[in-house]
């Protein structure tokens, strides 16, 4: 192997196309996120945004092969599935009690 | 080494009587004044067992009684240790002698008071204070005991905290006290660098042999005759005590007649082996004391409160013993401050017993024909009066016609300021007695006067008994020579003697006049003592008329009657500026600069608060976008600069 020589191409895709892909997909995450009220949805939208990342590591642990990249895909993962089972109970939490998952609507926190 | 274990106890036991009225006087309220007076009765005591066993007459050395080490720095070292020699022994035997006598006085004096085992736990402190002023070995003992007696003062001219003139005069004792207090710590710290000790035994042994004494001992001795000003209340520093009459009588017979005022007269006797030595500052001190003697009677002959008459007095009498300080006659200095604390204390008792008796009237004005109605009273205050009078044969008569002729040989001047306050101190002491004894009653018909129980009646006739007899200690040559104190005294003031000898500049040379012109002397102040109780009873005493206002004299009288205005004159000096300073500080600096600026801090972070906490919606997704924006800035900011 011969590390830090980056590989044009992964299976005859060039890596620019894929790291454009991963830019849509992050930033389609980002707007979501910052568009969208329901707090499911914009769970669902950080779950866009980490996979975009996702790719990203994969793309660059391919081209530049090495395996380390692919690793943290696995942390990351992980770390998702954790934060999605956390975030959704103290959704369903707050919407028993405020009747909502809007988060507009959960500004109890404010000044 | 019997007797020396003596000294400490009769230092202590005053402690030990004011700690135990301070902690236990609520329990046993109604001894606490017997228990004050015990325990300076025990102290008295054992004064007079040292005095016996010290022999002063035959022993010529002091003794050091080192009670613990105090103070160790580098060379400086100082210890409580005791100097008993003939000049402490006889200031010990004044101060807890009268002063036990006065304790006596107060039960009767103080009795229903509430305050009353406060009030003799303060005295007890005095006494423990003064004690060790006189007794002290070195001038940093001295000087503890000199401001214990201060802070005593303070706390018992207060003694009505509730009072506001007593709450003011007690303050302006203290003030006036520390400001004197300034050139007395100079002269201590002045005397070390000179001579390199405290101890009085090796300030007089090493005085000759220090480096530029001769250039400095003129500011020394300015240096301590300044805070012997302070504390005897001589002229410009005498405000205080006059005013020092607001405390309980008891209270002001204990300071003006036996100690604090004694204080200044005794630092300069033990400190004579310099005094001697700088003929110059001596020649002030008469200068100064003539000066207070005539002044304060001046004031004295128009003052109508009884007590500020005996005040003024007492200024006036301090005056003529620092004449004999000044003039080097240490053993008449000393001499008539005996005899004096015999018949001041007896007069302010006396004026006790009849403020007493007339429920704290003290204005001559409302009394008048006491003398039937209190008998004991009105022969013993005769008495005190003649002996401050000078009038033959009584005490006041031997010591004051002594500092006279000491000041004739100073210089005629003096001698003949003095036989005119002599003259002054007649009239107004007979102006006082005769308005309150005889005459029309005046006092408020609701007002029964009655002769005070024996407490207070009894130290009022060993008191006239000392008045009329202690005199007898030094009679001159024409009337039977009697040099018994001459003697005593001898060893004390034989150094400095030696040392102005030495060195050929001394005005303390032991001339005697003739006997004839000692009687002519006498006869000249005796002559001064009948005009002016002549004056008095030929022109005011037939008179009906009651003495004027202070405010009601117009023209140069209003100048005595408002005792020169030296109160107004500190007020507008140093007191008014003083306090405008302090308002523009505390009202334009403080209030106005110093306030702005911080309340301005503090105005401005909340108005900037104000603004940023509108950003903290607290609505996450305001957060997100801002991370978002942040992001984006931040990585656009490295793509442009290149990474």
């Amino acid at each position: 192997m011969n590390p830090g020589v980056l590989k044009p191409m992964i299976a005859g895709i060039p890596v620019e196309y894929l790291l454009i892909l991963a830019c849509i997909v992050f930033s389609i995450g980002v707007a979501g996120v910052l568009f969208r009220r329901s707090a499911v949805i914009i769970f669902m939208c950080i779950e866009l945004m980490l996979n975009s990342v996702n790719l990203v590591f994969v793309v660059f642990s391919k081209s530049l092969q090495q395996v380390q990249g692919e690793v943290v895909v696995f942390f990351v993962m992980a770390i998702a599935a954790a934060e999605a089972a956390i975030g959704l109970a103290l959704v369903v939490a707050i919407h028993r009690k405020k009747k909502t998952s809007f988060v507009d609507e959960m500004n109890l926190m404010k000044w | 080494m019997s007797w020396e274990i003596l000294i400490p106890l009769l230092v202590l036991l005053p402690l030990a009587g004011s700690i135990l009225n301070a902690a236990f006087g609520r329990y046993f309220r109604g001894s606490a004044g017997i228990v004050g007076t015990l325990f300076s009765f025990a102290s008295f005591g054992a004064g007079v067992i040292a005095f016996l066993q010290y022999h002063p007459l035959e022993n010529q050395q002091p003794q050091i009684v080192n009670f613990f080490p105090w103070l160790e720095v580098g060379a400086f070292k100082v210890d409580v240790a005791y100097q008993v020699d003939q000049l402490s022994l006889f200031m010990t035997l004044i101060i807890t002698g009268i002063g036990s006598l006065i304790h006596l006085y107060s039960i009767g004096y103080m009795k229903g008071n509430p305050g009353i085992a406060r009030f003799f736990s303060y005295l007890n402190l005095f006494l423990f204070a003064m004690l060790h002023l006189v007794l002290a070995e070195n001038l940093v003992v001295l000087f503890f005991g000199w401001e214990g007696v201060g802070l005593c003062s303070y706390l018992l001219i207060g003694f009505d905290t509730h009072k506001e003139n007593a709450a003011n005069a007690s303050i302006k004792a203290f003030i006036t006290n520390r400001i004197a207090d300034l050139a007395m710590i100079a002269g201590i710290a002045l005397t070390y660098w000179l001579v390199g000790s405290v101890s009085f035994t090796k300030i007089a042994e090493n005085l000759p042999q220090a480096k530029f004494f001769q250039q400095a001992l003129p500011i020394v001795a300015i240096c301590f005759f300044v805070g012997a000003m302070g504390k005897s209340a001589q002229f410009p520093f005498h405000v205080w005590l006059p005013d020092a009459m607001a405390g309980p009588t008891p209270v002001s017979a204990l300071i003006h007649a036996a100690t604090m005022v004694t204080a200044g007269l005794f630092l300069i006797a033990r400190l004579n082996y310099i005094f001697v030595l700088v003929p110059q500052v001596g020649f002030w001190i008469v200068c100064i004391g003539t000066f207070t003697a005539f002044f304060a009677a001046t004031i004295g002959v128009y003052q109508n409160d009884i007590k500020k008459v005996l005040a003024y007095s007492t200024v006036s009498q301090l005056g003529y013993m620092f004449v004999a300080m000044g003039a080097g006659a240490y053993v008449a200095g000393l001499f008539h401050l005996l005899t004096h604390a015999f018949f001041k204390a007896l007069l302010f008792l006396g004026s006790g017993s009849v403020i007493h008796s007339l429920h704290d009237e003290q204005d001559l004005r409302r009394m008048g024909g006491l003398k039937s109605q209190m008998k004991i009273t009105w022969w013993t205050f005769l008495l005190g009066t003649l002996a401050i009078a000078g009038a033959p044969p009584f005490s006041g008569f031997f010591s004051k016609d002594l500092i006279l002729e000491k000041a004739y040989f100073f210089h005629p001047v003096f001698f003949a300021m003095g036989v005119v306050t002599a003259f002054l101190t007649t009239f107004y002491m007979f102006r006082l007695t005769l308005l309150a004894f005889t005459g029309k009653s005046k006092v408020a018909a609701n007002v029964h006067p009655h002769e005070s129980p024996w407490t207070m009646t009894l130290p009022l006739v060993i008191l006239a008994l000392g008045a009329a007899f202690s005199g007898y200690l030094l009679v001159p040559e024409s009337l039977g020579g009697v040099d018994v104190l001459e003697r005593y005294f001898a060893p004390v003031f034989a150094q400095g003697l030696g040392y102005s000898a030495k060195l050929k500049n001394s005005h303390v040379a032991l001339h005697h006049l003739a006997p004839s012109e000692e009687l002519l002397l006498a006869l000249l102040s005796l002559g001064a003592i009948l005009l002016g109780f002549g004056i008095y009873w030929i022109f005011f005493a037939k008179k009906e008329k009651l003495p004027s206002d202070e405010s009601a004299y117009t023209g140069w009288r209003a100048l005595p009657a408002n005792k020169y205005y030296v109160d107004e004159f500190f007020q507008n000096v140093f007191v008014g500026p003083l306090t405008s300073v302090s308002e523009f500080f505390s009202e334009v600096v403080e209030k106005r600069w110093i306030d702005t600026v911080l309340v301005g801090a503090g105005r401005i972070s909340e108005g900037v608060a104000s603004v940023l906490r509108r950003i903290q919606t607290g609505t996450v997704v305001d957060y997100a976008f801002l991370i978002v924006l942040g992001t984006v800035l931040i990585l656009s900011a490295f793509l442009w600069r290149g990474i």
